[in-house]
């Protein structure tokens, strides 16, 4: 198929950006949306154009490292599935393809499609964690977890920390993102003894970070890859509140 | 040329071996241990832990990662499990089955106290796994659930789901932040190690480049800890994610430190097969997926008919053939060549030939949909989305890429390698896994170098060698390696030719994985030691970068990788040329039994080969012979 893509080109933080406009011809349904990024790229490179930067790792899915917003979706058309899974078969001949960044305050444009989104892992380093240091656990049994509980835990823990949640988010709040790892971390009993202050902490890392707050679109649950529900947020929003007023 | 090495492993039974080298190691007292700085290259498993743990010993800490988080690294795609010798299921698991199972399944090519040692920790693993928090699966009483995995005949994989390298990864990285957080550890990401300041047979820290703004420094320290992962990548194609490589151990390689076994490379026989010259990765399907998958190929050279169209007396179920008592379950490198096998014989399927059928009909006959929907819904679904065929209801196409790499710097007991105060943890070194990883071994072995085997052996290390010297020497030499970093990216920039990195790395990876994979033989290796410093001159005559290196540029990343890749393929083909026998992942045509099994030869070859870099001249070889005292050398059979 022949597609027309319509691509973010930022040279540097805070330069003036655009969207430019590149023709690419006989894409297989088989590539993966970033494999076709592949093949523009080595014919820019091939002509000496610069080639459009972008985020990838794994190419499985799991990583968190891609994350682009195609046609005003991150991650793109399809549910649960990140755009590094995203294969070609989803668009059709004569496409015309809209690639933007993440775009967020927080996540400040480094170059073209790629953000800087360390402001994750500084909410990550307020609390997101359980005090125990190596040595210091008893057997691995004398913790015994209900089995709904460790699914309930599993589900938040799935997040892959790519951002698609503050990019779908008409706030660009990272709440989605926060309250899985608080979601994670509240259904074990591990999380238990230091509950408060890591709810409260993280919530106040959030908003020190520039995200906006959750107006209930539910946007983030929708673009999420990895189906991480929105309850969570609530859950969160209850914690953070009883906790305020103790 | 041939120098014995030693592993310096304590003396004692080997059960007694870890304990009383932990009696003996000297200690750094509390309040000095501040004084000391430690730099880990990399945040995967092996890097995180032991960032973390060392930083909650009181060390001063600087971690180091080419991502833009440490939550990135490639251990969080690691599906199936991580295996730890708790017994939980009174199945007769035992420190010593773990052990065992281990060391015959690497072909009898490892260190036999150091994987008793990896058997030993394990359950200390799953313990501070579960204290962090990590989601293990559980069963209805809230107790720990296991499963089994290839190559043991006990239940003793803990797993999360299929992502239970992300969860572990996590709770790695979230002990890691918290000491981010305290402010004990200095994260540095996106910045990528360049080279290794030595002095002296000393490690005195590392020079580090800005992948950002390109700036290229200089960090000293008093001990440097390499857990950067595997060299899969330098056959282009492989499950590894896109900018793993061989770099910062391959610069440590050429400032002296030795690289064992680099021919010991582990293909993964389940992957979604190449389905077009674009193709940038493999993805692997969990091999837990042949618990219910019934492999096979038309009995027919070039028989094109639809799969559901070929009769049942016209299939071979070639493991199931092979190997009655295995059949499907048969380890990864024993059915990674059966595929090639009948590939090579015409009967391969699916665009090419090259894949075979992974076939679930049976199965879901006798159990039902719902129950393998149950079981491997995840990966029916991703099998889906990249194939855009249905599992259920067409079989799956499969063929084997390399997944993993066993060979690694060479390190002793303590996982210090041979420079002092280089420790290698994780995939990086080659200590544990032989000639042959087994499922579900990865993750522990990461976790057990960085959680419980170097807090130990890298405070023995200091406390016996005191702070290094800022001395004038090591000033200079760090200036040498920063300027020596940044004239290699001037030269990358400078070539100005017309082909990609990429294309370079594509044309290396071919000639490694048709010569160099999954089976060699030596006029293969040699024709390879011919084409390989062909194309190294070609890349650095014809390499075309664009931009500059004061700015992200990926192509300049991925072409400084490339560049190293370049060098390290020769070395791992000379190895494999060297080790006239078959172990494990490494099977040389000319050394097979006459029902072509592999056939190694112990008398000659039971060692480590150590490879020591000689600038342009050939790389010599050291031997560590490995003893066996505890077990026999048996020849592993799976029929």
């Amino acid at each position: 198929m022949n597609l027309r893509l319509h691509i973010w080109r930022q040279k540097e933080p805070g330069a003036q950006g655009m969207l430019k406009t590149y023709d690419v011809a006989d894409v297989s349904e088989h590539m993966s949306f970033l494999e076709m990024l592949d093949v523009l790229n080595e014919r820019l490179l091939e002509n000496g154009e610069d080639p459009v930067a972008f985020e990838h790792d794994c190419r499985e899915g799991i990583c968190g490292t891609c994350g682009i917003v195609i046609n005003g979706r991150p991650h793109g058309p399809v549910p649960k599935t990140t755009v590094c899974q995203l294969h070609m078969r989803s668009f059709h001949d004569g496409d015309s393809i809209t690639i933007e960044p993440w775009r967020a305050s927080a996540f400040p444009v480094v170059k073209d499609l790629v953000v800087d989104r360390s402001a994750f892992d500084r909410i990550v380093q307020k609390g997101g964690f359980v005090s125990v240091n190596t040595g210091n656990a008893p057997d691995g049994n004398a913790i015994p977890v209900p089995k709904v509980n460790a699914d309930l835990a599993m589900d938040a823990a799935s997040c892959i920390g790519c951002g698609a949640c503050v990019a779908a988010c008409p706030n660009a709040s990272a709440m989605l993102f926060t309250a899985a790892k608080i979601g994670h971390l509240h259904s074990l009993p591990q999380g238990q003894t230091e509950k408060g202050a890591r709810v409260y902490n993280m919530v106040l890392a959030m908003d020190d970070e520039g995200f906006g707050a959750c107006t209930n679109h539910l946007e983030c649950e929708a673009a999420c890859p990895k189906g991480i529900s929105a309850l969570f947020i609530a859950k969160m929003n209850a914690e953070f509140v009883i906790n305020s007023l103790l | 040329m041939n120098t014995e090495l030693s592993g310096r492993t304590p003396l004692g039974s080997l059960a007694d071996k870890w304990e009383k080298h932990k009696n003996e190691l000297k200690l750094v007292n509390p309040s000095n241990k501040r004084k000391y700085s430690v730099i880990v290259v990399g945040t995967g498993l092996a890097g995180s832990s032991a960032a973390a743990t060392l930083a909650e010993l009181g060390y001063n800490v600087t971690a180091i990662t080419y991502n833009d988080s440490p939550r990135r690294a490639h251990s969080i795609a690691a599906q199936g499990g991580i295996n730890a010798a708790k017994n939980y299921q009174n199945d007769g698991d035992s420190v010593w089955r773990l052990f065992y199972d281990t060391i015959k399944g690497g072909d009898f090519r490892a260190r036999e106290a150091n994987v008793y040692r990896l058997a030993q920790v394990s359950g200390n693993i799953i313990d501070q796994c579960v204290a962090q928090g990590v989601p293990f699966a559980r069963e209805y009483g809230g107790y720990l659930a296991n499963r089994s995995f290839g190559g043991a005949q006990v239940s003793r994989t803990f797993y999360a789901r299929g992502q239970t390298g992300q969860q572990l990864l996590l709770g790695a990285y979230q002990a890691l932040s918290r000491q981010v957080g305290l402010g004990k550890v200095n994260l540095l990401t996106k910045k990528e190690m360049m080279d290794v300041v030595v002095v002296d047979g000393r490690a005195h820290g590392v020079v580090i480049r800005d992948l950002v703004d390109g700036k290229i420094e200089a960090l000293t320290a008093d001990a440097v800890l390499l857990c950067t992962g595997g060299y899969s990548n330098v056959f282009y194609l492989s499950t590894n994610a896109k900018a793993c490589n061989v770099t910062a151990v391959y610069r440590a390689y050429k400032r002296g430190a030795l690289f064992a076994n680099p021919c010991f490379t582990q293909i993964h026989p389940t992957c979604i097969p190449v389905s077009g010259d674009y193709q940038s990765k493999l993805t692997l399907m969990s091999e837990s997926l042949r618990n219910d998958g019934r492999i096979w190929v038309p009995k027919e050279r070039g028989d094109t008919r639809e799969p559901n169209r070929i009769p049942e007396d016209e299939r071979d179920y070639y493991l199931e053939r092979k190997y009655p008592s295995f059949g499907n379950l048969s380890p990864r490198d024993i059915a990674s060549r059966a595929a090639k096998e009948v590939c090579d014989d015409g009967r391969g399927v699916g665009p090419g030939g090259k894949g075979v059928y992974l076939d679930f009909a049976d199965a879901i006959n006798r159990l039902g949909r719902n129950v393998i929907e149950d079981r491997y819904g995840n990966l029916f679904e991703m099998y889906q989305r990249i194939t855009g065929e249905d599992p259920y209801s067409v079989p799956m196409r499969i063929y084997p890429a390399v997944h993993y790499t066993m060979g690694g710097l060479w390190v002793d007991y303590n996982l210090m390698s041979n420079v002092n105060g280089l420790f290698v943890l994780g995939e990086a070194n080659f200590s544990d896994h032989g000639a042959n990883r087994l499922g579900a071994s990865a993750l522990m072995q990461g976790l057990a170098d960085g959680y419980f085997i170097i807090p130990y052996t890298l405070g023995g290390y200091l406390a016996s060698t005191g702070v290094g010297e800022r001395t004038e020497a090591v000033r200079e030499k760090a200036t040498e390696a920063v300027q020596h970093s940044e004239e290699k990216i001037r030269h990358l920039l400078a070539i100005k030719g017309n082909r990609t990195p990429t294309s370079f790395h594509r044309e290396l990876g071919k000639i490694m994985w048709d010569k160099c994979g999954m089976a060699r033989n030596e006029q293969g290796l040699r024709s390879a030691l011919v084409e390989i410093p062909q194309l190294r001159d070609e890349f650095w005559n014809n390499l075309k970068v664009p931009g500059t290196g004061e700015e992200l540029n990926q192509s300049l990343e991925h072409s400084s990788r490339v560049a190293d890749f370049l060098e390290f393929a020769e070395l791992m083909v000379r190895d494999a040329l060297h080790r006239n026998e078959s172990c494990g992942g490494h099977f040389r045509e000319e050394f097979q039994t006459e029902d072509g099994e592999a056939k190694r030869n112990d008398n000659e070859f039971t060692y480590v080969a150590a490879w020591e870099y000689n600038g342009n001249n050939a790389p010599l070889m050291h031997k560590e012979h490995l003893r066996f005292e505890n077990v026999e050398l048996a020849t592993r059979s799976y029929k």
